[in-house]
């Protein structure tokens, strides 16, 4: 059974412009209460159309395809870009952050896809990207913004913590004992949301998959099975993921030493713009020269 | 500039060689050499942002190393391992941090550290003896360490510190937020600590009278 053969009912072009009257309403709003949003909402509203028809004819090809590697290809596009966005959240940077970030995405969203495509759920075959691809993308969408929360609130902390930091490691701490209290406490937030959403699931939130499901005719029984193992997937990688990156960080602004490294933090500016090819090739360039100067400096301990 | 050669009674205890320190471009000084025996305590003098601090910082290895060669008792950084070079060369910070619970709960937190396991622990006759020389009495081990005053937070600091009988003791302005008479008392109680062991201090401090009153001797920084 084909998603364009089953029950929902077809949105025609007619309706489809008619739904885009309802962002009257705000734009009205905006223009009596002179919020000055009237522009990006209409400029967000373009966006979001435009996006979402390309990403419909791309998944229409995509799932014609029986291409294990070009799948997997498309998978791997997916988490270099949710990879980059979670970095680009962040209010500091440091050189590798972004291949730390890639690392932790990746490593994270393939594990506990792959065990549900190979386990759980087990679509014939494994790579079947009208299964893969979705799962793929809740699951990256997710462990997105853990990432991004544990990583800036890791950095925030260190940095405005230093002194304790630092009083630990004067007093004779290892860098582990002196930055644990940080390390959790990154870790607690980027976990929130993830256990807020599961607490209320059902109560609070329909989840959009599931409500996709029924829409299109499943039976609720059914398609609340498949939030169940979808919740957890986002859960574990989410863990795993800010795990990882947390991790990756910790080892990259702490020494061998037991030292503090925060002279490889560096501040940005706001950068409220979704621009992630031309950050991430600016920041490279930024980062490699910032670790160059370090290096000239370096010399040896005893 | 080298030390006098010191006699056989006063061991070396610790020895920095070429030191160099460079804050962005500007070089806040080079082949700085630095020698502290048994019973020395060492003032530093140089006028504001000459580097001070960042040579104390040097000394107890918390800043990533620029240049130079380190020994404590003869042995390199390496040999003690970073954590137990620290508890041994111990550096007290201008701006002293205590975290959540009572003044006793910050003294003994540094107990638990790896690196001191097997070495002593929580000594509440000793703090106390030293608290009743500052003129306190045991009441201020119940405080909540979050709202003590600036100088009690450095008489925490200090105690804490003390507590582990480091090697080299290196006080950053220890008595900048205290009164006069707390300040001869911290300074005395001090200098029986060092007189008490193969111990050694190096003093920064902004008050050129209590370099004066403390200091065997002064390292000048150039500028």
């Amino acid at each position: 059974m084909t998603p364009s053969s089953s029950g929902a009912l077809t949105i025609s072009d007619g309706r489809l412009a008619l739904s885009g009257l309802l962002i009257l309403v705000n734009v009205g709003l905006s223009a009596a209460l002179r919020l000055g949003l009237s522009r990006s909402l209409l400029l967000a509203s373009v966006r979001m159309v435009v996006q979402l028809l390309l990403v419909g004819f791309v998944l229409e090809w995509l799932f014609r395809q029986d291409d294990a590697p070009l799948i997997v290809l498309v998978g791997a596009a997916m988490a270099l870009i949710a990879g980059v966005s979670a970095v680009q959240r962040t209010r500091q940077r440091f050189a590798g952050i972004y291949l730390n970030s890639l690392l932790s995405v990746m490593a994270s969203s393939a594990l506990v896809t792959g065990l549900a495509v190979t386990g759980l759920i087990q679509p014939q075959p494994w790579y079947n990207p009208q299964y893969l691809i979705p799962l793929l993308g809740m699951v990256l969408g997710n462990t997105l913004n853990g990432l991004s929360l544990g990583l800036d609130r890791f950095m925030e902390g260190l940095r405005s913590g230093r002194d304790q930091v630092e009083t630990d490691l004067a007093l004779g701490a290892t860098r582990w004992e002196a930055c644990r209290a940080v390390v959790r406490d990154a870790i607690r937030v980027a976990m929130i949301p993830t256990i807020n959403s599961m607490m209320v699931m059902g109560l609070v939130s329909l989840p959009g998959m599931m409500t996709g499901q029924i829409l299109q005719g499943a039976a609720p029984a059914a398609a609340v099975r498949y939030q169940i193992v979808i919740l957890f997937m986002i859960a574990s990688a989410t863990a795993l993921g800010v795990f990882a990156v947390v991790g990756l960080a910790y080892g990259r602004l702490t020494s061998a030493d037991h030292q503090l490294r925060l002279d490889r933090l560096v501040k940005v500016g706001g950068q409220a713009e979704w621009r992630p090819a031309g950050a991430f090739l600016s920041w490279r360039r930024r980062g490699r020269s910032q670790e160059m100067a370090l290096g000239k400096n370096n010399g040896q301990q005893d | 500039m080298p030390d006098p050669p010191t006699a056989l009674d006063r061991p070396l205890l610790l020895s920095a060689a070429g030191l160099e320190r460079r804050l962005g471009d500007r070089r806040l000084w080079s082949r700085l050499d630095l020698e502290l025996a048994g019973g020395e305590r060492l003032g530093l003098v140089a006028p504001s942002g000459a580097g001070k601090t960042l040579l104390l910082r040097t000394l107890a290895l918390l800043d990533p190393p620029q240049a130079g060669r380190f020994s404590l008792l003869g042995r390199p950084p390496a040999a003690w391992g970073l954590p137990r070079w620290r508890a041994m060369v111990a550096y007290l910070a201008q701006r002293p941090v205590a975290g959540g619970g009572t003044v006793e709960t910050n003294l003994r937190a540094p107990w638990r550290f790896q690196e001191r396991r097997g070495r002593g622990g929580w000594n509440y006759e000793r703090i106390t003896g030293w608290l009743a020389a500052l003129g306190r009495d045991h009441s201020f081990l119940s405080y909540d360490a979050e709202r003590l005053s600036g100088g009690e937070l450095q008489l925490l600091a200090l105690l804490r510190t003390l507590q582990s009988d480091p090697t080299v003791l290196l006080l950053d302005e220890p008595t900048a937020s205290l009164d006069g008479a707390t300040t001869a008392a911290v300074e005395a109680l001090l200098i029986a600590w060092l007189a008490a062991g193969p111990r050694a201090a190096v003093l920064i401090s902004h008050d050129s009278e209590q370099i004066e009153r403390f200091a065997t001797r002064t390292l000048e920084l150039p500028r």
